[in-house]
């Protein structure tokens, strides 16, 4: 029985108004808000903390034979981007890691071929979307990563929702795309799209049905999702579901977040299903793709912490459309009169991985005290190489003292650097991120997060950072 | 650990320093032109006289070359050190050291810093290649750590942490207005202290010291030569030098109110000089004050103050220029900004005219105490290096 073994999702904290675009603007206001990667997430970091919140609490015994990463924004091309997942969540060497890149399609394409791979697959869907200013891709899309573990389950790792099937057509047709190199997406008008997609969809989703052998009553929940708003209505429209099963779409919320998205959607339902449910994700992109689950038991007891609603309502709502803009690259502000960040060096990066991706620092077998970063003399007792791994990433720590760096380079200035005591031994000095710099004090609970720390050169520094606790 | 110290057997007999501050029309080579010429005919020889030099300079040359060739020394040795912002001091060290062990009779240690080319605001240095994962954070950043930890442990409230880091900031502009080598000469009222532009942490533009290029020079022979030179000669009484195991950071232990690479810098400096209480035997005190609560917490950590006293002994003036133990009666790195090099030289250069009554008499220190200490700081708390000096006008 093959299907989900474990998942999570990933919503970043910030969310712009669409109001707020309105208003720069002067344009007509849309209705809610998306969310926005940080300045310092891109798809890669976002899709290591989605799969982290997947791997948590899942049995040690599943072996992940590979990882498979989708994103419609690669932060490299030629480059694997997926091996810098596998190096923050500390993979086994022999688990494999693909990237499945460039369309939104990718994400339905990778999460089926997780799902009928066998043995045990991580997938991380991720995407960082946008569009010209003022434009609906700019605020209907949003940002966000969701992570499956696909397999044929066991007694200590079962599924949770198991796949019926997966139906699909395809077709060649010029409804949206994008030249490599650029940040915003050109498109044909979606009543052409609304035309090319319709048959597609009915064809895919009445094979589904008819392979699964149930008719449109017994889906408990439908979510349906693509990058044109407008098909994806007309989808739902003649699909003749149940209102009650139609899944909010989170387009209020967060926006469409492209290759990400279908997977966000699942999340979100398997937050919250019932066991023996039969759910739908169709996905209109380039054709469509309709997968089936039956929601098992087994998922009463292996949600996702946090959940997708706890991510969408921890938020913060007040990020301004100019920082949304600095961020994105596309207000060039002046800079402070200091040298830029240098780009990491490859050899030393690659000694240091375990430290660098995965945020293991070591343990003195002599006196017990954590070093960090990993070190041969222990900070304590002097002893040399006398250490073991010990991996801190998921250990939460207290901000010791802190300090606001208004003369430090950013591109969300004052850098907030923290000392932090991490809960059973340990300090390092680090960034805190999604933070409001003000409310910053002594004592406040943190946990790590993977982010880009910089980008030079072509080179994305990836490193990790403290940001205040989101529950406990 | 042996440190057996060279007391009395060196001493300082020519010193340059050229004032600190924008030259833009000056290079590198003309700063050390000009501080090593000043110090050999401030010792009466020429550049001919001198067997071997320490240039010390954190990122304006490498190697002796830097020195050697603007003033085409002739084949002499030159060594080029680097020790963070103790460079000038560590540049000293070694010269004495060199003349102490008998290898040469006459040396001198210069430094230097061209800051101003760089066209950045504060200190940058340049990091070896890494692996990326060191936190980028500026120096007003590192050091404005100390500020709340220490009114935290010591209960001292915002407010009155205020006044005290404004007091040394005040203080130091003081006393730099009325040295016509300091970068900035006019006073600068509390209010304008207090009130100026956030840079990191609770410390304003005033409570970090300026960016400058300056370069400073002493000549050193042994002791018993020293008398032939000049009559006035400052004799060498303690070098310590003390790097520390960069624990702070990582270590829970460790408060942020405390440098104890200085605690033991100092401590190994007064046994050198047999100094048993250093407030009440030093004329005088020039401290790195490259932030304000540096120098708090260094009062503290050199033995000046007892723990936890320093800020109000700081409100109550004891270390104003008047007071019971003037601290940077120069100016300090407030008033000369930090040409890192040659910081360390241009401390001892306060205690080579303060001691030897040469100072301009509006902030000549009325004392018949013999004893100058210079200390000077490099790294950041919880991980850095310290230097001492104690120099005096008698041999002990």
């Amino acid at each position: 029985m093959a299907g989900i073994i474990a998942y999570g999702a990933y919503v970043p904290y910030f969310r712009l108004q669409r109001a707020a675009i309105a208003e720069a603007l002067g344009v007509p206001a849309a209705p809610g808000e998306r969310a926005v990667a940080a300045y310092d997430e891109d798809a890669t970091s976002m899709g290591v903390e989605a799969a982290r919140i997947a791997l948590r609490g899942l049995d040690p015994s599943v072996e992940l034979s590979s990882a498979c990463f989708a994103t419609s924004a690669p932060p490299y091309l030629d480059k694997t981007n997926c091996t810098a997942i596998h190096a923050a969540l500390d993979l086994a060497d022999s688990a494999a890691a693909y990237d499945m890149v460039g369309s939104v399609r990718s994400g339905a394409g990778a999460l089926r071929a997780g799902l009928e791979s066998g043995p045990p697959t991580l997938v991380v869907l991720s995407d960082v979307r946008s569009g010209r200013a003022g434009g609906a891709d700019e605020s209907g899309s949003g940002d966000a990563a969701a992570a499956f573990v696909c397999g044929e389950g066991t007694e200590v790792a079962p599924v949770l929702a198991e796949l019926i099937c997966w139906a699909s057509a395809t077709d060649e047709f010029l409804d949206r795309w994008r030249e490599p190199g650029t940040d915003h997406s050109e498109g044909w008008e979606e009543r052409f799209a609304e035309h090319a997609y319709a048959p597609l969809g009915e064809q895919a989703f009445t094979d589904a049905l008819k392979e699964a052998g149930v008719g449109l009553d017994a889906v408990d929940r439908l979510m349906v999702t693509g990058p044109q708003p407008r098909a994806v209505r007309q989808f739902l429209k003649r699909s003749g579901a149940k209102p009650e099963a139609i899944v909010d779409d989170l387009s209020a919320t967060v926006g469409c977040s492209g290759t990400a998205h279908a997977g966000l959607l699942l999340a979100s339902v398997l937050d919250v299903a019932e066991p023996d449910e039969l759910v739908a994700v169709v996905v209109l992109a380039d054709g469509a793709d309709v997968a089936l689950f039956r929601v098992t038991e087994a998922v009463l007891g292996r949600r996702a912490t946090p959940t997708v609603a706890d991510q969408i309502d921890s938020g913060c709502n007040d990020l301004s459309y100019a920082s949304f803009l600095t961020w994105r690259g596309a207000l060039v502000r002046e800079p402070v009169r200091r040298p830029d960040p240098v780009r990491p060096s490859a050899p030393p990066a690659l000694r240091t991985e375990d430290w660098k991706f995965a945020f293991i620092g070591s343990r003195c077998t002599e006196c017990g005290a954590r070093n960090l970063p990993p070190a041969r003399v222990c900070v304590n007792c002097r002893a040399i190489d006398a250490m073991e791994e010990e991996p801190l990433a998921d250990v939460d720590a207290t901000v010791r003292t802190f300090t606001l760096d208004r003369l430090a380079p950013s591109l969300n200035p004052p850098v907030v650097a923290a000392v932090l005591d991490f809960d059973g031994g340990g300090r390092y000095q680090c960034e805190l991120t999604d933070v409001d710099a003000g409310s910053v004090a002594i004592g406040d609970r943190v946990e790590m997060t993977f982010r880009r720390v910089s980008t030079v050169e072509g080179v994305h520094n990836y490193f990790w950072k403290a940001r205040p606790k989101r529950q406990d | 650990m042996a440190s057996h110290g060279i007391r009395d057997r060196v001493a300082i007999v020519g010193m340059g320093c050229t004032p600190f501050g924008e030259h833009w029309d000056k290079g590198v080579d003309d700063l050390v032109l000009e501080s090593s010429t000043d110090a050999v005919k401030s010792a009466g020889i020429t550049v001919d006289d001198v067997d071997a030099f320490w240039l010390g300079t954190m990122g304006s040359g490498i190697s002796g070359l830097t020195l050697s060739r603007p003033l085409h020394l002739d084949y002499r040795p030159v060594s080029r050190l680097e020790n963070m912002c103790a460079t000038g001091s560590e540049a000293f060290r070694n010269a004495c050291y060199a003349v102490a062990s008998g290898a040469y009779d006459v040396v001198m240690a210069v430094g230097v810093e061209k800051l101003k080319d760089t066209n950045f605001s504060g200190l940058a240095m340049t990091p070896p290649p890494s692996d990326g994962t060191q936190v980028e954070m500026t120096a007003p950043a590192m050091f404005s750590l100390l500020a709340p930890a220490y009114a935290e442990k010591y209960g001292v409230d915002e407010g009155q942490m205020k006044d005290v880091l404004t007091h040394i900031a005040w203080k130091n502009h003081h006393n730099g207005a009325l040295n016509p080598r300091a970068q900035f000469r006019r006073e600068v009222s509390k209010d304008a202290i207090a009130c100026s532009p956030l840079i990191a942490g609770p410390l304003g533009i005033f409570d970090c010291s300026g960016v400058s290029d300056g370069s400073a020079a002493a000549v050193i022979v042994r002791s018993e030569d020293a008398e032939r030179l000049t009559d006035n000669p400052l004799y060498v009484k303690a070098l310590s030098f003390v790097a520390g195991p960069a624990s702070g950071p990582i270590d829970p232990a460790y408060d942020y109110t405390t440098f104890e690479e200085v605690v033991r810098s100092a401590t190994d400096a007064y046994q050198q000089a047999g100094v048993q209480n250093p407030r009440q035997e030093l004329a005088l005190a020039e401290v790195h004050d490259c932030f304000t609560p540096t120098e708090l917490v260094l009062m503290e950590d050199l033995g000046f103050s007892e723990r936890g006293t320093a800020w109000q002994e700081v409100l109550d003036g004891t270390f104003d220029l008047d007071g019971e133990l003037p601290v940077n009666p120069d100016g300090g790195l407030k008033s000369f900004g930090h040409p890192i090099g040659a910081s360390g030289l241009r401390m001892l250069f306060e205690c080579w005219l303060q001691l030897r009554h040469e100072a301009p008499a509006e902030r000549q220190i009325d004392t018949d105490k013999t004893l100058g200490l210079t200390h000077n700081l490099g790294g950041a708390p919880g991980e850095c290096v310290s230097f001492v000096s104690i120099v005096g006008t008698r041999v002990t």
